[in-house]
Parts: C-alpha cells; structure tokens; sequence
C-alpha cells in the first residue's frame, strides 16, 4: 500500500495547491451575492495569480535579504502544513513528521517571518500591521492548541491524522467536548484567516487593515506568494476543521477505495462551508482592535471548557 | 441506545454551560433574552429525553411546563419590560469582559472539582452533568452579581434557576409535581415583582443603575 499512500499524500499537497484559490472566489463569490453585488468569476483568485506572477518585479532600496525570502518560507510554511492535515485520507507518509502540535508552530513561523518582512522596510503601515498580528496571533496560538488538545484527548494522540483517524472510523458517539471546540476553533479560523469580525480580508482604508498592511509593500511574484498561501492557509484552516468536527469519509490505510468517494465529498463540505463563511461574514460587523482579545479570550476559554468536559463526563471506568 | 442517549444528555449539558457562558460574556441586553430562551429551550429537551429514556411520564409534564414558562412566557414579559423601560443599549458590567471570563473558568474548575465525589455515588444515567449543572448555577450568579444594570440581573436569576431546574432532572430525575408547580409558579410571580421592582426603580432614580440604591437614606 506503500504507493497508494504516496498517492494520497501528493493528492493531498496538489489538491491544497490547486483548490486553494478556488475556495476564496467561492468564499468571496458568495460574499458578492449576500451583499448584492455583481460578484467576481470564481477563478478571480487565479486570474490575479496569474497577473501578479507576470509584473515587474520592485523591492525597496533599504530591504534586506529576509525580505526577499519571506514569501518563500510563508508559502513553504503553508504547503508543509497542508501536507501534514489530513484531507482526503489519514493514511499520509508525511504525517508522523509533524504532529498538532508542531503545525501550530508551522502558522507561527509563518507569521513570524511575515511580521519580520512588514517591518523590514520600515514604513509605519508595515509596523503597524506587524504588531496588529502579533497582538492576534499570540492569543489565537493558545486557543488553537487547547482546540487540538480537547481533539487529541478524545484520541490519545497528538498527531492529526492519529486523531482523525479515531475520530472518523468508530461507532457513532458523541462528543460534547467537541461542540465546544468546534465554536472556538471557529473563532480562532475567523482572526487567523483574517476574516470579517476581526480584520477585514478586502479592505485597504488604513486604519483598519491588518493583513493587507503587512504585505502592503510587496508587489509582483512576492505579492503573488503571498496571496496563495493566504488562500492556502484558509484551505488549511477549513480542512483541518472538517477533519475534526466533520469526518466522515476519509480515507484511511485499510480503504484506500474510499479516495475516490472522498474527494467529491470533500469538495461538497468545502462549498457547503465556505458559504457558511460568507454569510458569517456578512451577519457580523468589524470589531475594534481592542474588542479583539476578548473574542480570543473568549475561544481560548471555550477551548478549556471543552477540555475540562472531556475529563468530566468520561466515564470513570476507562482511563481518564 | 441508551449509552447514545446519556451522551445526547450530556451534550445537551454542554449546550447549557456554554449558554451560560455566552450569557457571562454578553454585552447586550435583548441578546441575553435570546440566550435565555435558548436556554429554555435546551433545557425542555433535556427533561423530554430524560423522561423518554427512565420513562417517567411527570417529567413531560413537567417539560410542557418548562416550554410554557422559560421558552415562552418570560421572554415575552421581558421583551414587553424592556420594551416599555426603553433598555435596549449595551450593558455595564462591573469587571472587564476578559477578566470575568477568567473567574468564569475557576468557577467552572470549581464545580467540576466539587461534583466529582458526589457523581460518583449517583447512579442515573447522566450523572456526569451534575458538575454542569452546578457550573452554570454558580456562572450565572457570576453573572448577577457582576451587572451594574438591575434588568440583566433578573435575567441571571432566571437562568440561575434554570441551572438549578436542570440539576434538578438529570441528577435525581426531578422533583414531585408539587415541588414543580410550586417552582415554576414562584418563578412567574418572581419576575412579576421584579418587574413592578424595576418600574419603580426607574421612576425613583431615572436609571436602573443598582449603585443608586446603596445611597439610599432614611429621611
């Protein structure tokens, strides 16, 4: 089974790569609609991909050599990390190299290097945003950990697709600890994809933008990196919680068969959720920034609570 | 079967703790009816699936009244108080947001930690929600005593006893029927005075700010 697992793993790095972009026009399409708009083709993301990888190339005078390669470590980061989530089979080779707790590491470094780049120049947007995200990121890190933890509790294991693994192919129970981490993990999706309550993923007005304003100086093949692994890094995001929250129809070592039934299926939840996205997007209003921590204190503390029910209502008879 | 069932009960137990936590983080008032109705609501199903899987039929009984009373009739009166008083703004609270949601958590641990011993010797079906139970009984007095404005407090009170109610159902499988009735219709004639309380408040000091009435003097 080695080569079908190989298979699956490429499947899976190609499938992330290819649907990415796909999945924002969907999202933005959708978005359009709910607003009455005239929305964009849905292979808008590609379009301008495709623009942005043909311009001149323009670096600032003063940048230094991290700036040139931040926008290859942040899309390596992302296409690592969709390698590692479990898309369309767990049975991936890639996995045991990085379990949860090492793919949240992956998004830090990330967004490590990317807040390096905005600052690098030295404009004040490029700080601004820097800082922003930071502010963001490092109360969503922990929220997201506590969300795979109350995941891998149920499991006994860290590694992802140990866990979903567990998850998809056992009988019928249910978990109320995954409620709520399925309503922090969303939270936490909403402020690390940018997304609506939080930051605003179209918006240029200045005082507001945080994502747009760290990459506010890049242009052309680095502009275009960048995008991509925007649009990845939501693909992840999505897949690693339809990987979790709704399972069903992975395939794994023993059903390899089951790959040709998972894509469709995986391509339905990825429609079905990205419309849900939108319209939460559409239902909710920008927050402030400082309204922020506590809509992540908030998943944080979700996060906990789902842990602590996980140690409460398992029966005392079995371990823990 | 029955083990899917204990765990719908324990999921339903969640939905209520994490109702009771919105309810802790919420800043504004007509979204803590909402929550409050939801609350009702969850709890109508508990008691439904609690009464199916012991077969108790009282408990559907007392299910139809939890429908009546908590989904129904409450609401509406609040809807109509908050109507009438004008108090549809943002809440005050007394502690920041993040911060009492912190001291939400301990409560929690608290609850759980405290339960635990007693779950043990239970024997029903959903004994594990007992800590639940008395998690969200303990948030929503969290939630009374940290609102300066004297409407989110009664509607804390009210959720308090819906923690209470649903302890009340899946430890020990409720209560007599006359216990019932007497809670509920306590219940009914409480947010009545209570809502005869807040007119005058409102007409006494022009605000439904509790602060004022620690100044008060005997004249």
């Amino acid at each position: 089974m080695n080569g079908l697992s190989l298979l699956a793993q490429l499947l899976d790095i190609l499938l992330a790569l290819l649907l990415a972009p796909l999945l924002t026009g969907w999202v933005n399409q959708w978005r359009a609609w709910l607003q009455n708009k005239t929305a964009p083709s849905l292979f808008q993301p590609y379009y301008t991909l495709h623009k942005l990888f043909h311009k001149e190339l323009i670096v600032a005078h003063q940048a230094s050599p991290l700036y040139r390669a931040a926008p290859y470590i942040v899309f390596g980061c992302m296409v690592l990390a969709s390698a590692i989530i479990p898309t369309l089979s767990t049975d991936l080779p890639l996995a045991p190299a990085a379990d949860a707790i090492a793919l949240v590491g992956l998004f830090a470094l990330a967004r490590v290097f990317l807040s390096l780049a905005a600052m690098d120049v030295g404009t004040a947007f490029g700080t601004l945003g820097a800082r922003r995200d930071m502010l963001i990121g490092f109360l969503a890190e922990p929220a997201l950990l506590m969300v795979l933890f109350s995941a891998s509790l149920i499991s006994r294991a860290t590694s992802l697709s140990t866990i979903v693994e567990g998850l998809a192919h056992q009988t019928l129970v249910i978990h109320p600890s995954l409620a709520f981490a399925g309503v922090a993990f969303t939270l936490v999706s909403l402020a690390e994809n940018a997304r609506i309550p939080v930051d605003n993923p179209t918006t240029h007005l200045e005082l507001t933008m945080i994502h747009e304003s760290l990459i506010l100086e890049y242009s052309a093949r680095h502009l275009a990196l960048f995008e991509w692994a925007a649009s990845l890094k939501l693909f992840a995001y999505s897949c690693m919680g339809l990987a979790l929250f709704f399972p069903w129809g992975i395939a794994n070592a023993k059903t390899p068969l089951l790959l040709l039934l998972a894509l469709p299926l995986l391509v339905f939840k990825l429609a079905v959720g990205g419309a849900l996205l939108a319209l939460l997007e559409t239902f909710s209003a920008k927050m402030r920034i400082f309204r922020v921590p506590e809509f992540l204190a908030t998943a944080f503390l979700l996060a906990v609570i789902g842990m602590l029910i996980t140690l409460l209502l398992t029966p005392f008879g079995k371990a823990a | 079967m029955s083990a899917l069932i204990a765990q719908f009960i324990n999921l339903l137990a969640a939905l209520l703790l994490m109702l009771s936590f919105a309810m802790l983080a919420q800043r504004r008032i007509l979204t803590l009816i909402h929550l409050f109705t939801l609350q009702g609501i969850t709890l109508v199903l508990s008691t439904t699936v609690v009464g199916y899987v012991t077969s108790q039929p009282h408990l559907y009984y007392s299910a139809l009244l939890t429908l009546l009373l908590k989904v129904l009739l409450i609401p509406a009166l609040l809807y109509r108080v908050i109507d009438r008083l004008r108090v549809r703004r943002e809440v005050e609270t007394l502690i920041n947001i993040p911060t009492i949601m912190l001291l939400g958590i301990l409560l929690v641990m608290l609850a759980f930690y405290l339960a635990q011993p007693l779950s043990q010797m239970s024997s029903s079906v959903a004994r594990g929600t007992l800590g639940i139970a008395l998690a969200c009984v303990l948030l929503s007095f969290m939630t009374m005593i940290t609102r300066s404005k004297a409407l989110p407090q009664v509607i804390a009170f009210l959720s308090m006893e819906n923690g209470l109610f649903f302890a009340a159902t899946s430890a020990t499988y409720g209560m007599p029927m006359v216990v019932e009735l007497g809670i509920a219709l306590d219940v009914l004639v409480g947010i009545l005075i209570l809502g005869v309380f807040l007119f005058h408040i409102r007409e006494q000091f022009d605000s439904l700010d509790m602060s004022n009435l620690e100044q008060l003097r005997d004249e």
